[in-house]
Formats: structure tokens, sequence, C-alpha cells
């Protein structure tokens, strides 16, 4: 076996760090899906009647698809049968008191759980900078800085608190990027979700920390299903920053998340995610189908959203961060790290759709395969008749470790007008024998080698993440590779 | 420092392109191995480098008392031993800066030192970026991506100046470098030169021996060094060419069966 093919075939057998269970007790709904499952998750967040209508609508427009069609087949990936009626669709650790818990309420074994993924959220030891909301299966066990963000007008908060104390604005926003009748996945969000963040930056304020949310999965066959909504009001920025886990187990476990951006005049959103569920073992038992819809609307001129995201775990990911350029002059990017190792399988990218003049997108997509992974980009370019002036950059680049791995491109460009220009760039490379050796020459071990050469594949994806993700997203990558040749 | 005895080698369909070479380079020497195309000067470096595609098929190789045959590439590069590439090879996207702290930094920990901050790191980069002459922007570039072939073997010396090696092995350092390049990289090969490193030149021209002078130099013919001197050797090749040792090859003069030095 050549030095590449052993140094890549440790990639293949990564170790998974983040794969204990917490023993938690749950307060959890039995499995299944039916209506009174949504009325039961409606009644325990004690939710205000749209909401429940709301749900109930999507839930028997998921049923409609269910029965039809069922779950959407055009990705390039392979996944036994999803039985939903095996699903735990409300798992939460049981609280003594009722309410949204203070700090010195959540149970200590949860925070131990937030502190061993290096998310610690008591006063003393919080992460300076972030603003971390930290999800629990289905529910916000907690979320820092509240008060002093509320200073400036912010609102980081569960979704579930958002319900109760700012409903116009839930009412207003909640589907308005992401309608409930878009997808399959969609639907089963919009019927069941329990939880998630949400996050409302005023008019004119630029938020001074980075905001975050920790999704970690526990419970055994429960889903997770969140959403996420922020608005950023006229001229305002937030930068936000998402990251996950999961325990390792044999069943695969679903997590079909939802994030809707909207972003009015001036205003800019980042969204940065790191994901990290769990990716099954070498034989491709186990891990996270992670199927997921997000999308941004640039609402208002000259807004921006800005969508990152390095993708490291799941056994299948599922996911095309969007941007829709209503505004005039608005602006859409996305930067994406894909690495599949194992049997990993993700199709992936994104969809610029230019409604606004002068609207301007950039995608800049970096897809590693390893091990038996497989690799999709599937990007959608679509500029209306109207989006005069209209730019695009595309570029894909693929990187393959091995030779039993997969990379796809599937680039879809619809220019509607003469004016506008789209650009599509795509390469395909290997780590050669020659740079490996090049490395070893200065003294630098294989496994560093391989870990140096990706980092530099994803230069320019990892420059646009904050630092503190940037320095885990390196870690992550640098992790992958451990117990490689030395 | 170096001892190559009787070392035979090649490439998985070519055996036997090296065919029983010895060699002893000593503490303080610059050696120089000439040869015309094909005679395996190449392969010597590469060997001696420990490129996971040659094969060594007899011989033994003694580097500052070690078999160093038996280690794997980076085990002798953190050895100090050093090789300039006659291709250097592009890392897209890693800053030369990135990459050689990362090499220093891995040298140092293994040999129980601390590793060096960025700070620190910068210092050292500086100092040796006035050795070479070099600009500082050229740390920051992507490893050879986008070099001109001159640049490409500048940054190898600056390399070599970073990593401090006991034996430096040149590969082709010269060639196509014009005149004011070579007279660059021979400047920093020669402020290099120490009485406790060695370094081994490998050229098909005599022009780089003009700038760095040799304390002795070897003729590789066929796999074989048939011949060894001082540096007039080198200026005797210059001016009869290598067609007057394939004469002298083939008219039955004694091929290197003793070892070189």
């Amino acid at each position: 076996m050549s030095t590449t093919a052993k140094t890549l075939e440790a990639l293949a057998n990564r170790e998974y760090k983040w794969g204990f269970v917490s023993d938690i007790e749950a307060d959890a709904l039995p499995p299944g899906l039916t209506e009174d499952v949504v009325h039961a998750i409606s009644a325990k967040k004690n939710e205000p009647e749209f909401m429940l209508e709301w749900r109930l609508r999507a839930y028997r427009h998921w049923l409609k698809m269910e029965r039809s069609a069922g779950e959407p087949k055009w990705a390039n990936v392979t996944h036994p049968p999803i039985d939903y009626q095996q699903i735990v669709y409300y798992s939460a650790p049981k609280r003594t008191s009722d309410g949204p818990a203070s700090l010195d309420e959540v149970d200590p074994k949860l925070l131990e759980t937030f502190e061993k993924l290096g998310i610690p959220l008591s006063e003393r030891k919080r992460l300076a900078g972030v603003a971390v909301d930290a999800v629990f299966d289905s529910v916000s066990v907690a979320t820092t800085f509240k008060a002093k963000l509320a200073e400036l007008g912010i609102i980081f908060c569960s979704f579930s608190e958002a319900v109760q104390n700012h409903p116009e604005l839930v009412q207003k926003y909640l589907g308005s990027v992401v309608p409930y009748t878009d997808n399959f996945y969609a639907a089963l969000n919009s019927a069941v979700f329990s939880d998630g963040s949400f996050c409302y930056i005023p008019k004119g304020v630029r938020c001074p920390m980075e905001l975050s949310t920790y999704f970690r999965i526990n419970a055994a066959s429960s889903g997770q299903f969140e959403r996420t909504l922020i608005v950023a009001e006229e001229g305002s920025y937030v930068s936000y920053l998402e990251g996950c886990t999961a325990p390792m187990r044999d069943e695969n476990q679903l997590h079909a998340a939802v994030v809707e951006l909207v972003a009015l005049d001036s205003a800019q959103i980042k969204y940065s995610t790191v994901q990290n569920w769990y990716a099954g073992d070498a034989e491709g038992r186990g891990g996270i189908f992670n199927f997921v819809t997000k999308r941004g609307k640039c609402a208002g001129r000259r807004s921006k959203i800005s969508w990152t995201q390095v993708e490291t775990g799941s056994a299948i990911t599922w996911k095309y961060p969007s941007v829709i350029l209503q505004g005039d002059d608005s602006v859409g990017e996305f930067y994406s790290v894909a690495l599949t190792a194992n049997r990993q399988q993700a199709d992936t990218g994104t969809k610029m759709i230019h409604i606004g003049e002068n609207t301007r997108s950039t995608i800049i997509s970096k897809g590693i395969s390893a091990g038996r992974g497989n690799n999709t980009y599937r990007g959608l370019v679509k500029i209306l008749p109207r989006a005069v002036n209209a730019r695009n950059y595309t570029q894909c680049d693929s990187l393959l470790l091995g030779d039993r791995c997969g990379a796809h491109t599937f680039p879809y460009i619809e220019v509607g007008n003469a004016s506008s220009i789209a650009e599509h760039e795509a390469s395909t490379s290997k780590i050669s024998d020659e740079q490996l050796f090049y490395c070893k020459q200065r003294g630098i071990s294989g496994d560093n080698a391989v870990s140096i050469i990706i980092n530099g594949f994803c230069k320019e994806v990892f420059k646009n993440l904050p630092m503190e993700f940037a320095v885990e997203a390196t870690k992550l990558l640098g992790v992958s590779l451990e117990g490689s040749i030395g | 420092m170096l001892s190559i005895r009787n070392l035979s080698a090649g490439v998985e369909n070519k055996p036997d392109i090296l065919k029983r070479i010895s060699l002893e380079v000593k503490a303080g020497e610059v050696h120089a191995i000439m040869g015309p195309n094909g005679s395996g000067k190449s392969t010597l470096a590469q060997v001696l480098a420990g490129h996971p595609g040659y094969i060594v098929t007899s011989g033994e190789v003694t580097y500052l008392g070690q078999d160093l045959l038996s280690l794997p590439a980076e085990e002798r590069a953190r050895a100090g031993l050093f090789l300039a590439f006659q291709y250097p090879v592009e890392i897209p996207g890693v800053s030369n800066a990135y990459f050689l702290k990362a090499a220093v930094n891995e040298r140092r920990s293994r040999q129980g030192q601390e590793e060096l901050d960025a700070i620190e790191f910068l210092q050292l980069l500086d100092e040796k970026l006035r050795v070479v002459e070099m600009d500082r922007s050229f740390v920051n570039r992507p490893v050879n991506e986008g070099f001109s072939g001159g640049e490409k073997k500048r940054n190898e010396i600056l390399q070599m100046a970073v990593l401090e090696p006991k034996l430096a092995i040149l590969d082709e350092t010269d060639s196509g470098l014009d005149i004011d390049a070579l007279k660059t990289v021979a400047q920093g090969v020669n402020r290099l030169r120490r009485p406790d490193n060695a370094m081994i030149l490998v050229t098909h021209y005599q022009r780089l021996l003009q700038y760095v002078e040799p304390d002795r130099v070897h003729v590789l013919f066929d796999g074989q060094i048939v011949k060894s001197g001082g540096k007039e050797l080198a200026l005797e090749l210059e001016r009869k060419g290598y067609d007057w040792i394939r004469e002298e090859v083939t008219a039955g003069e004694p091929a290197g069966s003793s070892v070189a030095r």
C-alpha cells in the first residue's frame, strides 16, 4: 500500500470523540406521528392558537406528501426507508420546576454534558464574546448573555420563549422564507419542531458578540427537529454560529432542521456552521441523517447573507443553504467544506435566486472524499429576467483521498436576461505521493502532511469562519487524521 | 558523516539504475556529483532522502552513525538530512511560513525542544530571509504555487536555511536559473557552508561550481562513479565534455570499485 493510501486508511477510520451518552431522565412522547402528537407537542409548549394551526396545516401537508411521492428521491444518496412511526418526536430532559429555567435550575448533568463538549454555560466559565443557546434533544436548556444583549434591544432566546414573549414577530416571519410546503422534511419539521433559537437584531444595531446555538442529540431513537429564525432589521449586523454533536449509536437518527434568515435593507447576516454529527462507523452502521433546509432572504436593498459551512459529520447530509436575492444590490455568499469518509454521503450545495437588480452571489465549494465516502455538490444559480446586471461566481473543487471514494458535481445555471453573468469553475484533484514526500522530507509526519494539504485546500472557506470556529474546524479535520502513520 | 557502501538501487521497472556506488562525505566538505542525463544522479539524491518509489537492492548507507536506509523519510529529515528538490512540489493554499513553521516545530517537538511560537518563528524567518536575500512577501505565498522556476529554487534554499541541515543534497538546484538567480542561490549556499555540515551538489553543468567551490568532484556514469577528483575535474569535464568520460569507460578504464572520497 502506498503511503497516501495508508494515511487515508487512517482518515477513514477516524475516531469520534463526542459519542458519549449522558444519563439524563427524559420526558418523552411515545414514538410515532399522528395529529395527536402534534397537539401534544403544542400543548407541552403552551403555544398560542396560531402555532397549533400552523403545525396542523404542515402535518396534513406532510401526510399528503408521504402518501403520494414520499421522501425526495433526487438526491445522490442511498439509505434504507425511514419508518416515521418509529421516531420519538419529543424528548426533553426532565425539569423539576416549570417555566424557563435559569442557569441555577439547570440539571448539573446537562451543564456537565455541554462542558464536556467544550461549551461551558456557567457564568464563571462561559466563552468570552460568544452568546450560546444550548439545545439538548428537543429543548433549549440555557441561553447565555441574554440580559446583556437585551440592553441593545437584541432578542436572543429559545424558539419556545420567542413564541411566548414575542408572538407577533414569530407569526410575521415563521415560514416566510421556508414555507411548510417547501419540501418533505420542511413540512415534517414545521409540524413537530420542538425548539431552536430565535434571534432579532433591531434597526441599526451591530451585534457585539457572536451568537451561537449548540445542538446535542442524546436520547435514543429520537429525532431532532429544531427551527432557527433570525431577523436582521434595517442596517443591523449579526454573526451567528452553529455546532452540533450526537452519541455513537448503531441506529440512524433523523435530524431535520429548518433555518430561516431575513435581512432587511442594508442588513448583514453571517451564518457559520460546523456540523459534526455522529457519522456512523467504518461499515456505515449508525449515524445521523442530516436533512436540513436552510434559506435566507435578502428582503431589503443592499442586504447581505453569507453562509459558511464545514460539514464533517452525519451518515448522510442533505442540505442546501440558499439565498433569495430579492432586494436590489443584495449579496449572497456560500462557502462550504464537506468531508465524507468511511461510508458517509453528502449531497450539499446551494441555491442563489437572483430577483433584484445588480444582485451578486459567490459560491465556493470544497468537497473532500475519503474511504468510501460519496460527495456531491448540487447547486442552482437562477437569474430571473428582471434581475438585470446580476453576477454569480461559482467555484467547485473536489479532493479525492484514495480510490474508492466519489465526487460529483451537479451545477444548474439559469440566466434569464442578457446583462447578467454567471461563471462556473470546477476542479478535481488528489493528494499526490510527491506532495506527501515533499512534506516528509521537511520532517513533517504523514498525518500532519495530509492535514496541512487539506487545510490549504479549504483555506478560502476557513478564512470566512469567525476565529473560534476556524480553529475548531481546523482541529476537526486534524482530529480526523489521528492515529495515522508517523 | 555519510558513508555509502556498494549501494545498488532503482525503481520497479528499472531496478538497476545505481550500481554498487560507494562514497564518503565528511563534515565540512562539499562534494559535487556530475554526470550526463540519465546517469543516476537524481536517483541517488532521492534514495538518500528516502523516496518510497525507489528500491534499494543492496548495499548500506551510514549517516551520523545510523543505518540511514532503515529510517523513514521524515526521520531522515529530522536527523538533519535535507534535499533541495529538482522539481519542488506545489502545495496550494498553504503559505510558505505555515509550512516551514510546521516543519521546524515538528522536528523541535520530536527532539524534546520547545516549539517556536509565531513571533519567535517570524524572527527566525526574517533572519534567514536576509541570509538568502529574499523578500518578506515570499513567505506569505502558497508553497511553490505560481512560483517561477527560479523562485522555486530560491525557495528551496530558504527552506534549507531555516531547517539548518547537517547534510544538504542539492539536486540540480542550478538548472533553469538565469545568471543572477544562480548567483543568489550560490551565495546562499556559501553562507550556509560550515565546518560542521556537509553538502552534496548534484549538477549537470560546471557553472554552479564557479561560485560554490567543491572539495571533491565525482563523475557518475551509467549508475557508477567512474572518476573522482578535486575541483579541477569539473573544469576538465567542462572542457572535454561527457564524451571524454564515455570513451574512457568504454576503453576499459577501471570503474568505481573503490570508495570515492
